[in-house]
């Protein structure tokens, strides 16, 4: 078997605990946002100031691993101001690339400083290489990250077809529909991915005890769940509710699952994938540590000639972080197909 | 353009009346009909074409093509729009179709769509400019002038954007213009909202049917199939890879707000029932001084697929119940 470059390992960084583990487990570049709307991880008690991002930086770069900005949220009409700011703290703070999805900020940046990296966010939804050209051929992106809808085959297709290099998810949560175009949550909470950089956010979630000992998941007043109380209870995000179609009370949309690509790696490296990203900045440094050591171990695995398969110690180690405790390949193996 | 120009009093600047793009499958009767009705409406223009899925085959390019010559020739302007999410090379093959056809404007629904416009319009400069569809993120004045560059004269905002922020983005008074002129701003002002779209088809899944074996199942939802909550509440609303809100959006009281925002025109959404005299409630309302609170009470009568909601427009949860 041809011994193939490795992929990047990308890992989330919510805090500079979470990063400083995930560049100690092998992380080959790790993703950090901003405290402010300029990023689609907008929570209270995560992200980054400015010297935070200095100090993540040094410690990165002390270890041969990159710092990617996140800056995957739509600039504000009413100020793009705190956009054009997230791109200067970022230069200034020596970030080695930005992650975004407006074309105001890819414009800012390409105008004020040319040299800095662009990375088209998944917030994008560029789904065809037609879109990637697009984003390639007017400001310059260097790369591009993959919305969760593609198969393996419109992966490999896109590949072939375009010189930008190409990042995928390659485990966390999973998004069912396309990144940066859904308004579910601002329908019912009036903030979404797009606008604040949240989705079905803290603010309007409501649990209500109900007599049965079970209990009701509201987010703005919706009933999203209800869990018996012998239930494990999740998080209400609103398209992972059980909601009724026809008499039937079923999850409509996703059932709550994880993504998880480590049976599929060879052939999503074979394919041409230049970066593996792994979800979760709004999770705990015990979990970006753990992930990024499975990651990491399957990568090098994966790229060291030797036959690959996926070790049992991985899937129980990813498992214990999975939302809803199973996996699922996501759109790249379609058993609904 | 028609004449778009304020008056003196500064009062009664038409909105001019769009029909958006059917969203659903209906059979071919059905929307022979529903079109018919059109032709004969108060709407200007009119978008046409399959946005949602692929595997809904009845009509073929030619097919729509053939249906917006005869709009055309009954006087109405026409636009063809593409999908709003791409993912094969057949798509694209479509796509790039109604692109670089020059009989008729088009309406982009995502990036791809916008690079092979931008590329015909290098190529052809004196295209028509284009639509950009409610589903690509333009959220700021700059994002706007991005798309203006690339041959674009009219601009359906995003459906969450309020409307004090559609009119800091292309005021009346200092329009973002481009190759192809100034930009238009015409504001979806009715109808179930598509809010989110997938790779998964949720109603073959309902269905319990795989997406390539989905027996077309969306024809017998005229309207989408409705999604409730566990307590009753009708919620949302599957429309194969699209879910769209069950409520209806529904501006028709917000003309002044509509033209402070600098909305040139109005976008209505098809539905299956009513949607004749939604059109004419709507021009009524917005161009002939018809009082908004009676066109209300008789929307209200209409037996439409859901309530009407307004919360988008004014920086509430979409799913805000209009007022009064």
């Amino acid at each position: 078997m041809m011994i193939t470059k490795k992929p990047a390992l990308v890992c989330p960084a919510g805090s500079l605990r979470a990063l400083t583990l995930a560049v100690d487990a092998g992380a080959d570049a790790v993703y950090l946002g901003l405290k402010d709307a300029t990023n689609a991880r907008n929570f209270a008690g995560l992200n980054f100031d400015d010297a935070q991002v200095r100090e993540g930086v040094r410690h990165a770069h002390a270890r041969g691993a990159e710092v990617l900005m996140a800056l995957n949220t739509y600039a504000d009409a009413r100020d793009t101001g705190p956009w054009q700011r997230a791109v200067d703290r970022a230069a200034e703070l020596g970030a080695d690339a930005l992650i975004v999805g407006d074309t105001a900020v890819m414009a800012y940046a390409r105008r004020t400083h040319p040299g800095m990296r662009l990375h088209l966010s998944v917030q994008a939804s560029a789904t065809t290489y037609e879109a990637i050209e697009f984003y390639r051929e007017r400001y310059g992106i260097s790369r591009a990250v993959l919305p969760r809808v593609l198969t393996m085959q419109q992966v490999a297709h896109v590949i072939r077809n375009t010189s930008v290099d190409i990042e995928v998810f390659g485990f966390g949560s999973l998004c069912v529909m396309v990144e940066g175009r859904c308004a579910l949550s601002s329908y019912v909470t009036g903030q979404s991915p797009n606008t604040a950089g949240v989705c079905s956010p803290p603010a309007a979630v409501r649990w209500e005890e109900k007599r049965d000992g079970g209990v009701d998941a509201r987010l703005g007043g919706v009933l999203i769940d209800h869990y018996a109380p012998d239930e494990p209870r999740g998080y209400p995000t609103l398209c992972k509710g059980r909601f009724d179609v026809e008499g039937e009370r079923d999850y409509a949309l996703e059932e709550p699952t994880s993504l998880n690509t480590l049976a599929m790696l060879p052939q999503l490296i074979d394919a041409g994938v230049k970066a593996f990203k792994i979800e979760g900045r709004q999770r705990s440094p015990s979990y970006v540590a753990e992930v990024t050591r499975v990651w990491r171990a399957a990568i090098d695995a994966a790229t060291s000639g030797a036959r690959y398969s996926v070790q049992p110690a991985w899937s129980a180690q990813l498992t214990r972080w999975a939302e809803g405790q199973q996996h699922t390949l996501g759109a790249y193996d379609r058993p609904w197909r | 353009m028609t004449n778009m120009t304020q008056d003196a009093a500064g009062q009664t600047r038409p909105l001019s009346i769009t029909i958006g793009p059917l969203q659903y499958w209906w059979a071919r009767p059905a929307m022979m009909a529903f079109y018919a009705e059109v032709a004969e409406s108060a709407a200007r223009r009119v978008v046409l074409g399959e946005v949602v899925c692929s595997r809904r085959n009845e009509y073929k390019f030619d097919d729509w093509v053939a249906l917006a010559r005869d709009l055309k020739s009954a006087g109405k302007e026409v636009v063809l729009a593409t999908q709003a999410l791409v993912m094969s090379e057949a798509e694209l093959r479509t796509l790039r179709r109604i692109a670089e056809q020059d009989e008729f404007a088009v309406e982009a629904g995502d990036a791809s769509a916008l690079h092979v416009l931008w590329q015909a319009q290098q190529a052809r400069p004196q295209r028509p400019g284009f639509t950009i569809g409610p589903h690509i993120n333009v959220y700021s004045r700059e994002a706007l002038q991005e798309h203006a560059a690339l041959g674009a004269s009219c601009w359906v905002p995003p459906l969450e954007l309020a409307l004090d922020a559609i009119g800091r983005i292309n005021p009346e008074a200092e329009r973002v213009a481009g190759p192809a002129g100034p930009m238009q701003t015409e504001v979806f002002a009715f109808g179930r909202m598509p809010l989110a779209f997938s790779a998964r088809c949720f109603t073959a899944r309902h269905h319990r049917l795989n997406k390539d074996e989905c027996e077309f199942r969306c024809q017998q939802d005229a309207d989408g199939l409705l999604l409730k909550t566990s307590e009753g509440d009708a919620f949302l609303v599957l429309n194969g890879i699209q879910t769209q809100s069950a409520a209806l959006h529904c501006v028709i009281g917000e003309g002044a707000a509509l033209r402070a925002a600098g909305a040139t025109g109005v976008r209505l959404s098809p539905c299956s029932r009513g949607f004749a005299r939604v059109i004419a409630l709507f021009d009524a309302v917005l161009n002939a001084g018809m009082p908004a609170a009676e066109a209300l009470a008789e929307l209200r009568a209409l037996d439409l697929p859901g309530a009407l909601v307004d919360g988008f427009a004014h920086r509430q949860p979409g799913m805000a119940p209009l007022a009064a």
